[in-house]
């Protein structure tokens, strides 16, 4: 059988990529599908750039119904919905005959990693070329029809018209004829201009999943199903690394509804994205595949990675912080401003700063279903990264790429985490062994104890401050695990990683060093929402603040100083960050200015506050995007902290859907709330000690900020990112405005470290 | 032999009787409406009605269900009034906390025709949203009070 058709109905809006194609094409539908430019967007490394195809990514059916293709992943941040909305206006389609195919992963759509915050900002030229490459055969049809010029006829939502006669042709009526014109080249392409666009920034713009999601019917990765499954629940090596000695599954075979266990092999560094290792449990369902693991004895072997214990570790790391480390920007000379400053007897200010590791806790958990089946492998996945599915699974089964072929589910939340897709290839590693298609489900425990964690850091700050109070020289060190060593196991500086928010410091300093000192890794280390711009800013606008209140100033005037005049900053940058700084420059016009309208939003320096209340500020530019964080916060008697306030602004430049935009940042608040207040993973030799939420906890409604008010900068600059930018400013806002309520600094997170009474 | 009833639907269940109620719904039932998220009872995504209140299927044993009516999200006859709020103030984010929201929201009504927002706070504290969607859920509900009293007054 196939295995595209081997697909349960339970999968159903999921329609094969392959069944869609030719579905249309039986349908005599408008598949484009001739190929010819080269998309430079699609450079990706080593590898040839996927010609032009919009066939790839729209097609029109005889009744009207246009089908637009969704490449990216939908974890909550609205890619799904955001990228066919730009093609659907430059079709001028209308919305309510919009269908969306999600797409399998395949490199013929070029990069399809959501994550980043790039999808809108990566895609937005694309989407734009292929529904107006459509729409302008459309137009050629009609025109060629009705026998009148192409510049006489316009559209209106899914209809070409010709004004002079009031002559109207819906899009499905020419949908056939259009198919068989030739495809206009990028030159000859018009464009909406910006006020024409009907849904590009628009209010009305919603979840295209919406209904389905209230209603309980979407299907997230946890809800696919394949026919004659199994369900498998993996106890993992609890010490990365480690291999089975020798185990015993007597009284697991015995609990009712297990069937038998298999073991998967521990993987060979670096770990990447390989499974684990682990003894897995084979049932009839979930609930019996978690209770047979809890009868296992399992002898494990050893590791290098026992060593691993998170106080001492913390040492190293600080000591570490405080030695040269590798030079990533420099600007004039710190070490002469620093004697400079200490011969004339001004002021040197150091701090140091500490995050500890954190866990996505995604509310969904790792989850897949796979079947292996004569060499070849069918998954269904909530995954950020189908290619990466294919490319795990076809080096563990040692089975090409192309012969895996993966579906991509709604996701319930991936924050990064599901990036990885090691629980993608444990499916299809069982299922290969079992003969069947194996649906993988990983307990909230197997979530937080095998995650690939936001890494710990240690950072060290050291100023020389000015007659005006101003920093004459700025050092900072930052100290962590790098996500390098998932690839390199060998890795322990941060490289690749200066550009989240350490090789850019946005302020006007004529001496500025940042370094980055080396450290070793015992857990997988990966991307976590914002990535390293949460220490980074925590960091740096901490210290900001604290040299500020040192000054005496008022801490937006003083952020306003160092930032500086309105100016684009010198960086010296390489590679892709070289290549986004030519249409993303850092201008400080603009980082500025979200300070201003935050600032002035909150009320800043107006009202009085009350016993125990404060605001505090941040503003911090990642994936390209400004924002500025005010908080107010209200500790009470209890030391308890209290946030009813949040004022963020934003500029993220060109937005699609302002709503969604909005959404983000309210949710970034929060995710800010529950990392600055209770975010916190440790290990003890080399085991994680934490396990469910109520010992890594999230904030919930009480603890929640009570009001966030999000402002977006109106902005015509190219679409930069959203689903991350807001949560590196919140901890060091919500930092400051603890201090200016309560005279005590935050120098390390999570804030239950810090007694506040 | 387990009997009860589920949206309505006579169902009987002889298996494991400490199988929680969620992995029934899920797995046996094919009702994956209602999601799994902690199962202890820490994060509110597995919500379902039990005779009309809310509970947690993920720690309700199914040796504990018997001659109970549930009712999961599928079960609710679209567009509830909380429904209807949820997508007008269009709170979800990724969505996968939501139905669990939807269903302690629902019940919170039952209760309560007009929650202050320390009602809301204490009724909808126990259902953990990661997106951080809970000021649109507040609002939604503030909402769904005024469908539902535009409803009873029709």
């Amino acid at each position: 059988m196939n295995l595209i058709e081997n697909v349960s109905r339970r999968t159903g809006p999921h329609v094969s990529r392959r069944g869609f194609l030719q579905t249309a094409l039986a349908s005599g539908a408008f598949v484009l599908s001739v190929r010819f430019v080269r998309q430079p967007l699609f450079a990706a490394e080593g590898e040839a750039a996927p010609a032009f195809d919009p066939s790839l990514w729209m097609s029109i059916a005889a009744d009207g119904t246009v089908t637009i293709v969704a490449h990216r992943s939908e974890m909550g941040c609205g890619s799904r919905t955001a990228l066919p909305l730009i093609v659907a206006d430059e079709l001028d389609a209308d919305w309510s005959k919009v269908k969306i195919d999600q797409a399998i992963g395949d490199p013929k759509y070029g990069e399809q990693d959501t994550d980043g915050s790039h999808s809108v900002r990566s895609n937005f030229d694309l989407m734009r070329r292929v529904g107006a490459t459509g729409r302008a055969m459309l137009i050629s049809a009609a025109a060629t029809q009705w026998g009148v010029p192409q510049e006489k006829c316009s559209t209106e939502p899914h209809f070409v018209v010709h004004g002079a006669t009031g002559r109207k042709l819906g899009y499905g009526e020419l949908a056939a004829a259009a198919a068989k014109l030739p495809v206009p080249t990028a030159e000859n392409l018009p464009l909406k201009k910006r006020p024409e666009w009907r849904y590009i920034g628009k209010e009305s713009n919603s979840l295209f999943d919406l209904r389905e999601i209230v209603t309980g019917q979407a299907i997230f990765g946890m809800d696919a199903a394949m026919p004659g499954m199994v369900f498998a629940s993996v106890e993992h090596p609890p010490v990365l690394g480690q291999k089975i000695k020798s185990y015993d599954d007597k009284a697991a075979l015995r609990v009712v509804g297990v069937q038998k266990t298999l073991t998967i092999d521990t993987f060979k560094p670096p770990h990447q994205f390989q499974p684990l290792g682990g003894v897995a449990v084979i049932a009839d369902n979930t609930w019996a595949a978690f209770q047979g693991r809890k009868s296992l004895k399992i002898e494990w072997g050893g590791s290098p990675h026992s060593v691993y214990n998170s106080a001492p570790f913390r040492k190293t790391l600080e000591a570490t912080s405080r030695q040269p480390g590798k030079v990533v920007r420099n600007v004039g000379d710190v070490d002469a401003a620093f004697r400079q400053s200490g011969k004339s007897g001004g002021t040197i200010v150091e701090a140091e700063f500490y995050t500890p590791h954190l866990a996505h806790v995604s509310m969904e958990p790792p989850v897949a279903v796979a079947e292996y089946r004569d060499g070849k492998v069918l998954a269904w996945a909530p995954t950020q990264n189908p290619q990466a599915v294919q490319e795990t699974i076809a080096a563990v089964l040692g089975i090409k790429k192309e012969d895996v072929i993966c579906h991509v589910t709604l996701l319930g939340g991936g924050f990064g985490r599901k990036s990885k897709p090691d629980q993608v290839a444990e499916a299809a590693v069982l299922s290969k062994q079992l003969g069947k298609p194996v649906k993988v489900v990983w307990s909230r425990e197997d979530d937080i104890h095998f995650d690939f964690f936001h890494s710990v850091a240690a950072m060290y700050m050291r100023a020389a401050i000015g007659s005006d109070g101003k920093p004459t020289a700025w050092l900072q060190r930052t100290v962590y695990p790098p996500i390098n060593s998932t690839f390199d196991a060998s890795a322990k500086y941060a490289d690749d990683e200066m550009g989240l928010g350490w090789n850019n410091l946005p302020f006007d300093i004529p001496n500025h060093r940042a370094e980055n000192g080396p450290a070793d890794y015992h857990v997988r280390i990966g991307w976590l929402r914002s990535v390293a711009n949460i220490y980074h800013a925590f960091a740096i606008h901490s210290f900001a603040d604290e040299l500020a209140h040192n000054a005496k100033r008022d801490s937006v005037e003083y952020l306003l100083d160092l930032i500086g005049p309105p100016r684009i900053v010198k960086l010296d940058l390489t590679g892709d960050e070289a290549e986004d700084a030519k249409t993303f420059p850092l201008d400080t016009a603009r980082l500025r200015r979200v300070v201003e309208v935050a600032a002035e939003k909150s009320g800043w320096g107006k009202k009085p506050r009350g016993k125990g209340r404060a605001l505090g500020i941040a503003a911090h530019r990642s994936f390209l995007t400004y924002v500025a964080t005010v908080v107010e916060v209200e500790v009470d008697n209890r030391g308890q902290v209290h946030i009813p306030n949040v004022w963020t602004a934003v500029d993220a430049g060109t937005i699609v859907s302002p709503d969604n935009v909005r959404n983000q940042f309210e949710g970034a608040a929060v995710f800010g709330t529950s990392l600055a207040l209770f975010g916190e993973i440790t290990a003890t030799n080399g085991v994680i000690d934490q396990s469910n939420f109520n010992n890594f906890q999230i904030a919930r409604m009480n603890r929640a900020p009570r009001h966030v008010d999000v402002t977006i900068v109106e902005s015509e600059a190219p679409p930069a990112g959203v689903g991350e930018p807001g949560v590196p400013p919140f901890a060091p806002a919500l930092c400051n405005a603890i201090f200016a309520a309560t005279g005590r600094r935050v120098r390390e997170l999570p804030l239950s470290k810090t007694k506040l009474a | 032999m387990i009997r009860f009833k589920v949206n309505g639907k006579d169902r009987t269940f002889d298996g494991d009787p400490d199988m929680p109620l969620l992995w029934y719904l899920r797995d046996v039932a094919q009702l994956t409406g209602t999601k799994f998220g902690c199962g202890m009872s820490l994060c509110g995504a597995c919500t379902v009605h039990q005779n009309g209140a809310a509970i947690r299927s993920c720690v309700t044993p199914m040796k504990e269900v018997g001659g109970a009516e549930i009712t999961t999200i599928e079960g609710i006859a679209p567009m509830h009034p909380v429904q209807q709020a949820w997508m007008e103030i269009r709170v979800p984010q990724c969505g996968y906390c939501q139905t669990g929201q939807i269903m302690q929201a629902i019940a919170l009504l039952k209760e309560n025709k007009n929650p202050s927002d320390q009602d809301i706070d204490v009724a909808m504290s126990g259902n953990i949203c990661r997106c951080g969607t809970y000021q649109r859920i507040r609002a939604a509900i503030h909402e769904a009070v005024k469908h539902q009293a535009a409803k009873e007054t029709a």
